[in-house]
């Protein structure tokens, strides 16, 4: 992947014989890429020098396939985009049909999207939590996250019969309406979850270790960050208040109130408290919600055969790791004639190279856990 | 156990060792974290609180050096097959692999030009468990029948 440069390896053994640069490989099969991602690192000493990744290990051709099959038929294929929050994946695809037909949505769809969507916002970053947490050295934390993912999941399960890959919306709103037992359920675990949000941050918010392992590590400027196109969390830990929630809502968004929680410093340990923030803002939407949950239908009237006039569109949805969008492109057949998935996790992934140069190898674990990617949707 | 019968103090016990081996294998199968997909999530959720894979002697490594049995979990593409190979040649004999997840087992929806079509074309596939993905509980069936077939395994006495 690199040319060592023969003429600074003279210079540089003149000064500091017996020293030369160092490239090691992490990955495909390493514990703390989160899935295939290979990073590659040439290091001085223990300093990064440069970094290259190389990404394609889990591409499945997804957007090949959408080409192939019905609207209707590609959903499953988005829960396996970002399978960290298959909801959220569903939302951006069927959000963005809707789009090309100009359909009205009924109302009760829309709140049980955006419940449903917050739940996944919360399953993902309590999986990122988890698992960055326990590449610093943490392990209760991992513990203590899986004990709510699986109650999140339990929701899932009963309202849509799977836990992980749901398939949750369908074009023009749901398949069927949620049982009551789902929002009882879900009220319950309203209730519960703030304070275990409060049980993790005692675990790690004025933990030394951590502040060591996470303050000043992975710097990034507000306008680095917009230049790079980062999109959720990573933009906001550099204090940039974009959310797509909010700056073009969708689902039940326009009326429901949150706040956009901004880092100031945009470290890694920003970009943890964004996200711890963005659980409970999430856990507030979810009350919310569930206490304006309108009655009537949960689907318009959809076609026996989906035929979108021929146009395009893109329309995307704040997904938990940044903006995840879907460009669209109709010939007025069954079939799309192009489609092109925007995935957060491959631009963000564009970042790494930026926080991670000059910093120590130790903290590039740190730094890809806490940009949270996730392999499906960044290699497609 | 025949005419060793009552011929020891309460101490002894007495097992031939093939039975003896087996059940040392089967009781600390000891799994290398290889996740590629959505299997990698439940399989991490097998491994954690609720599931807890630890009851089984099921502890997760992150190095095929010391691991025992291979876990494929998720979709393997023809790029990341070469890698799964390596990284399987380097784990230390005897050496199973279970297959989870459709994709691992066959492709799953993937019929394309990127997605090898399951695992056992590069490796030996000892349990292919169904499902997309499966549930953690799917998995521990999976374990549990690799767990069997360890049992009537012969180390010493090859059966005729």
């Amino acid at each position: 992947m690199f040319e060592v440069e023969s003429s600074t390896r003279i210079e540089r053994s003149s000064v500091m014989p017996g020293t030369e640069e160092l490239i090691i490989n992490m990955g495909p099969q390493h514990p703390s890429t989160h899935g295939v991602l290979r990073v590659i690192l040439r290091l001085d000493g223990e300093t990064v020098t440069d970094c290259d990744c190389d990404i394609g290990f889990l591409h499945r051709g997804t957007e090949k396939i959408g080409e192939n099959i019905t609207y209707t038929m590609f959903i499953p294929y988005t829960d396996r985009l970002d399978y960290i929050a298959a909801p959220s994946s569903n939302l951006a695809w069927v959000t963005a049909v809707e789009k090309l037909f100009g359909w009205e949505i009924p109302m009760r769809a829309h709140y049980i999207r955006s419940l449903v969507a917050e739940f996944s916002r919360i399953s993902s970053h309590l999986l990122w939590l988890a698992t960055h947490a326990l590449d610093i050295g943490a392990m209760t934390v991992f513990l203590w996250c899986f004990r709510e993912r699986e109650m999140v999941l339990d929701l899932f399960e009963t309202a849509f019969g799977a836990r992980l890959t749901v398939n949750a919306f369908r074009l023009g709103g749901l398949f069927q309406d949620v049982p009551q037992k789902f929002l009882d359920l879900s009220q319950e675990f309203a209730d519960l979850f703030p304070g275990r949000i409060g049980d993790y941050e005692t675990l790690l918010t004025d933990n030394r270790i951590w502040l060591q392992r996470t303050r000043g590590i992975g710097v990034i400027s507000a306008d680095d960050a917009i230049d790079l196109s980062l999109t959720g969390p990573v933009l906001r830990g550099s204090g940039v208040r974009w959310d797509i929630r909010r700056a073009e809502p969708y689902a039940a968004y326009p009326y429901l109130d949150f706040v956009v929680p901004v880092g100031e410093n945009g470290d890694v340990y920003d970009r943890y408290l964004v996200r711890i923030e963005e659980m409970r803002q999430s856990t507030r939407i979810i009350q919310q919600c569930l206490a304006q949950l309108p009655k009537g239908p949960v689907s318009c009237k959809v076609p026996r055969t989906i035929k979108p006039p021929a146009g395009e569109v893109y329309h995307s949805i704040e997904n938990p790791k940044g903006e995840f969008g879907f460009y669209l492109v109709s010939d007025g057949s069954e079939t799309p004639y192009r489609v092109r998935i925007r995935p957060p996790s491959f631009v963000n992934l564009g970042g790494l190279k930026k926080l991670v140069l000059g910093g120590l190898v130790a903290d590039v674990v740190a730094i890809i856990g806490s940009i949270d990617i996730v392999l499906g949707e960044c290699d497609r | 156990m025949g005419i060793v019968e009552g011929k020891f103090s309460d101490n002894f016990v007495t097992a031939r060792i093939d039975s003896l081996v087996a059940w040392a294998r089967k009781s600390a199968l000891w799994p290398m974290t290889f996740g590629l997909a959505c299997c990698a999530i439940e399989m991490m959720a097998s491994g954690a609180s609720r599931y807890d894979f630890d009851r089984f002697g099921v502890i997760f490594r992150a190095t095929p050096r010391q691991s025992d049995v291979m876990i494929v979990a998720g979709t393997v593409t023809h790029k990341m097959g070469q890698a799964l190979r390596r990284v399987y040649d380097q784990m230390p004999e005897p050496r199973w692999v279970i297959a989870m997840g459709n994709c691992a087992t066959c492709g799953g929806p993937y019929a394309n030009y990127a997605v090898m079509q399951g695992v056992d074309e590069v490796v030996p596939v000892d349990v292919y468990v169904p499902g997309c993905p499966p549930r953690p509980e799917s998995l521990m069936w999976g374990v549990m029948q690799l767990q069997k077939k360890i049992e009537q395994e012969r180390y010493i006495r090859r059966k005729a």
